[in-house]
């Protein structure tokens, strides 16, 4: 079943979709920890409208036996339970895949289906449709999807329910129809030949605050499984997943978890945030575990603020790092665009922070629930005039855990605002990668002091000097309210304590001492937190990958099927977006002669940086600004093109529903 | 050994205009400071932007000048991370509602344990003199090219309605009444606030302190001039919440005393609802050792550095179930 030739190399494509609010992510979850269960790696990820409750929601799930980083263009198993999923994605399914629907919905046109907008009706009549002329149904596209060599599984989920609640005596229908995701999940499982006992427990897993609905969905799920396999004759067929020694290392984590659980680990003890799509969730995640264990068996825990506006998130979160807590506020682009005057305070009074910035498709609301990486270089420069500030940017679910603690150790040690750069395609993917290892963690808290400050870190009249002028850029800090360390601070130039000063000499010390941090940041940051590199570039053709974030998972996956085929190319993922390493990237970049930048933004963003410090242009640059994140096979295909030598300098991708 | 007044000032320049109803305000938190005889480590002044927010730098504890109009979410900030700080807050009328009305009224709704006080002149002193929130409908003070077009808002009400517990008015020519008010700000269980007049002798040549002190208000009858403050407690006004019930009553008596103005305008404690849990009491209803452990208590790391937090129950959950 598992495809080794092409781009499901070795792996499985699985895309459930529905009405927002008809279960589509709770089926979804139910799968994937029903494949992690029986010992297989899964990458998901969520597409959804803003929108409550109606528009069209999917889940992508791929499983493999071996760790996969992204997801791929084509699917191998389509379960849907209503009409649109059936418009939208049937003709992404491949030959030898297969496709769950409801037989009642064969008839419904696209006209019926109201949420499926004019342009996209437009785009499926003249794709599809538009070949054979076949009605715009729900049947018509079933038979292009089968003239592509699809297997269609037809599931009258309505008899079924009709059936089952008989079966369970419970006349009340209405109650039973919730319960069709569970039952569209299980008609798939029941064609794979999916063990049924770990379906059951996945499903008692995702239920597990509620054991009642737990129980009722485990129940109907065997009965839509048993149905499954009796009708279409499948219970001789062989498993197409059968169950595998689960890796007893690995977790299953969502990417709406991952940095909060850093923050935890990093001690992180107050986060304020308003509202916002994609980051909300990192707060709640938060405040939903705010008592939090410790090694020595106390208690900690941790204050959770939703304020009035994005203003009020980063003021009161730079209020909490002025007494000495480990601080942060999370938000996206919108939110992040309210923050850049409080953000030059943060920078002017030299107070660690950390912004969480979950970057969305802009401007202005732009696709408020889709992805992007256009906030890079508004993020580098947020804010008037001219202060230091660490840009970080992580790659995956696994690194945005351990990067949002290196993210406060940043923030403590160079005294400074640190964005930690993440995204929409990171917030709601989920991934099976490694156990977090809170052991290797170590906090660097800088110089903030734990007892009283010396008499060297004070000035002529005795007063300490929180801004000391010295031959380091950092000086001593305390929180408020330590004895015998008051101190001022302003937005104004100040002084070495602290107060309003206009004195020009001061004013280009001290502009000195805070910019200054950036060198030395730059000096101290080791390189695997500036850039990384994986592969090696074929010396005769010299070509490489460049880009930023979210990407990582795509671009290796295409990487490592060109090696498969012969083809060695380095790809160099930039973390530390600002200071920007030139020096390391210069050096990562020495053997290349074809360098390809590839973003998910409209300008090429960091393409543009590194012409700027690098002073060398960017040979192709693959963009995609469509909100839908790349896939493994868009990179692929448009490296192959470059590979070949017939590729446009600009390559635009354009794939996803 | 006791703090004396002078402790708690500092040696930097005041450049406020001379006769600015500021430094009144100014030698009042200081005088409070020692009555109340508060450690200066264990104080932080919080300012936003304008004349009023230059105050911190002339009183020696901690004192963070911070941006227009957001003073009260930084000083929130630090009070909710660490609960022991004495906070006050101060800033201008424009500063708090004008560009910092929305944080006015949120930090209404969670009352948390701090003061505010609002350094009330009706103009933008320091951008030389334009409208600001409390100056009322049509009057034109020096600098405006026209009379005001807009409608001021009453500070009072709005703090009422907004959730305020402690709500008074002083005058920073009445530095006693003044200093009371401060004390009895600070020791309120909750989120005082003051609005205290101020008189900015450079641009508001309308409510001047003349003004204030009646000048142009002469009693008929014997001529003599009548001030145009006057004490809430000395006309029997009573604004604490006494029981539940009283409530409704109560702030429909504290909406019409906040109406009155012009000849006749109160001074005191409008308002005052000890019945309303703060903002770290309903925190500790959910982490109950927040009071003896709040944030800046918490100890993060090891001897060695390591992280002190174990997460491994969370990530248990999130491995295979065997």
């Amino acid at each position: 079943m598992l495809h080794e030739d092409n781009e499901f190399s070795n792996s499985l494509t699985w895309v459930i979709g529905g009405a927002q609010g008809s279960g589509v992510d709770s089926a979804a979850n139910i799968f994937s920890r029903a494949c992690f269960q029986a010992g297989f790696y899964i990458f998901g990820k969520r597409e959804y409208y803003s929108n409550i409750k109606g528009e069209h929601s999917y889940f992508t799930v791929r499983v493999s036996e071996h760790p996969i980083r992204s997801h791929v263009d084509g699917i191998n198993i389509l379960v849907s339970f209503d009409s649109e999923t059936i418009f939208r994605h049937a003709d992404k399914v491949t030959r030898g895949g297969f496709i769950i629907y409801d037989s009642e919905l064969g008839s419904t046109t696209l006209e019926e289906v109201p949420s499926i907008d004019e342009h996209a009706a437009e785009r499926i009549k003249k794709e599809i449709f538009g070949k054979d002329g076949s009605p715009y149904s729900v049947n018509g596209m079933l038979g292009f999807a089968k003239n592509n060599g699809a297997i269609l599984y037809d599931v009258p989920y309505f008899q079924v329910l009709r059936a089952f609640s008989e079966k369970v005596n419970e006349p009340a229908l209405s109650k039973l129809t919730r319960m069709i995701n569970v039952m569209a999940l299980a008609a798939s499982m029941a064609v794979l030949g999916f063990d049924k006992e770990v379906l059951a427990k996945a499903i008692r897993f995702v239920f597990k605050a509620k054991p009642k609905i737990a129980e009722s969905n485990v129940l109907a799920a065997n009965y839509s499984y048993d149905y499954t396999r009796s009708r279409f004759n499948l219970i001789h067929s062989d498993p197409m997943l059968s169950p595998r020694q689960p890796p007893v290392n690995n977790i299953l984590v969502q990417g709406n978890q991952s940095s909060a659980m850093g923050k935890i680990v990093a001690g992180c003890r107050f986060q304020t945030y308003y509202p916002i799509t994609p980051a909300s969730d990192d707060s709640e995640f938060l405040e939903s575990n705010q008592i939090i264990e410790q090694t020595d068996g106390g208690k900690g825990s941790i204050v959770v603020v939703q304020t009035e506006d994005e203003i009020a998130a980063i003021t009161m979160a730079i209020g909490g790092a002025l007494t000495g807590v480990r601080s942060a506020t999370a938000t996206s682009g919108p939110g992040f665009s309210l923050m850049a005057e409080a953000l030059g305070w943060s920078g002017m009074n030299e107070v660690p922070l950390v912004v969480s910035l979950y970057q969305r498709t802009g401007p202005s609301t732009g696709l408020p629930t889709r992805h992007e990486q256009s906030d890079l270089r508004f993020a580098v420069h947020a804010g008037h005039g001219e202060f230091p500030r660490i840009v970080f940017a992580s790659g995956d679910i696994e690194e945005s855990f351990y990067d949002s603690i290196k993210a406060f150790n940043f923030a403590e040690r160079y005294q400074l605002p640190v964005i930690h750069m993440l995204d929409k395609a990171i917030a709601n993917s989920i991934i099976t990668c490694k156990y977090f290892d809170q052991e290797q963690v170590r906090i660097d808290r800088g110089k903030l002091l734990k007892g009283l400050p010396s008499n060297s870190d004070r000035g002529i009249a005795g007063h300490y000097l929180r801004f000391k002028l010295d031959n380091t850029p950092i000086s001593t800090r305390v929180p408020l309210g330590t004895e015998n360390g008051i101190f001022w601070n302003t937005g104004d130039e100040h002084t070495e304590e602290g107060h309003i000063t206009e004195d020009p000499f001061i004013r280009t010390k001290m502009m000195d001492k805070r910019l200054s941090k950036l060198d030395l940041a730059l000096h101290e940051i080791p390189d695997e937190d500036k850039a990384v590199q994986y592969g090696r570039s074929d010396q005769s053709v010299g070509l490489t990958a460049i880009s930023w974030g979210s990407t990582k998972g795509a671009i290796m996956d295409a990487v490592d099927r060109l090696a498969l085929e012969g083809k060695q190319m380095q790809f160099v993922q930039v973390r530390l977006m600002h200071p920007f390493p030139k020096d390391l990237l210069e050096r990562l970049l020495s053997g290349t002669r074809i360098l390809v930048d590839i973003e998910m933004n409209h300008t090429s963003q960091l393409g543009s940086l590194i012409t700027e410090y690098l002073r060398r242009p960017v040979d192709y640059k693959i963009v995609k600004y469509n909100g839908r994140p790349i896939s493994s096979s868009e990179i692929y295909n448009a490296l192959v093109l470059i590979i070949h030598g017939n590729a446009p300098r600009r390559i635009v991708l354009e794939h996803g529903t | 050994m006791a703090l004396k007044l002078s402790d708690y000032k500092t040696e930097v320049h005041n450049d406020w205009c001379p006769g600015c109803g500021d430094f009144g305000i100014l030698s009042a938190i200081q005088m409070t400071l020692a009555d109340l005889q508060i450690p200066r480590h264990n104080a932080a002044i919080f300012s936003g932007i304008g004349c009023s927010g230059k105050t911190p730098h002339f009183i020696h504890t901690y004192g963070i000048h911070t941006l227009h109009g957001r003073v009260l979410p930084f000083a929130q900030g630090a009070k909710l991370c660490n609960p022991q700080l004495e906070i006050l807050a101060v800033g201008g009328d424009g500063d708090g509602l004008g560009i910092g009305a929305g944080h006015f009224i949120s930090a209404g709704r969670r009352n948390v344990d701090m003061v505010y006080i609002i350094f009330n002149n009706a103009v933008y002193g320091l951008t030389k003199g334009q409208a600001a929130p409390t100056l009322k409908l049509g009057v034109k003070t020096k600098s405006l090219p026209q009379p005001n077009v807009n409608n001021s808002v009453n500070p009072i009400a709005l703090a009422l309605v907004s959730g305020f517990t402690f709500i008074g008015r002083s005058y920073s020519y009445d530095i006693k009444h003044l200093k009371d008010m401060i004390s009895r700000a600070i020791k309120h269980r909750g989120l005082a606030f003051l609005d205290v007049l101020q008189p900015c002798p450079t641009y508001n040549d309308i409510n001047t302190k003349e003004w204030f002190q009646g000048l142009d208000n002469t009693d008929p009858g014997t001529g003599k001039q009548m001030p145009r403050t006057y004490k809430l407690d000395q006309v029997g006004y009573d604004g604490v919440v006494h029981d539940d019930g009283d409530l409704n009553a109560k702030m429909a008596e504290v909406i019409l005393k906040s109406n009155e103005w012009g000849s006749k305008i109160p001074l005191g404690v409008f308002y005052q609802n000890d019945r309303v849990p703060t903002y770290q009491e309903r925190i500790s209803s959910k982490i109950h050792n927040y009071a003896a452990s709040p944030p800046s208590r918490q100890v993060i790391e090891s001897f060695d550095h390591k992280a002190v937090a174990d997460i491994r129950k969370l990530l248990d959950t999130l491995k295979v179930d065997n």
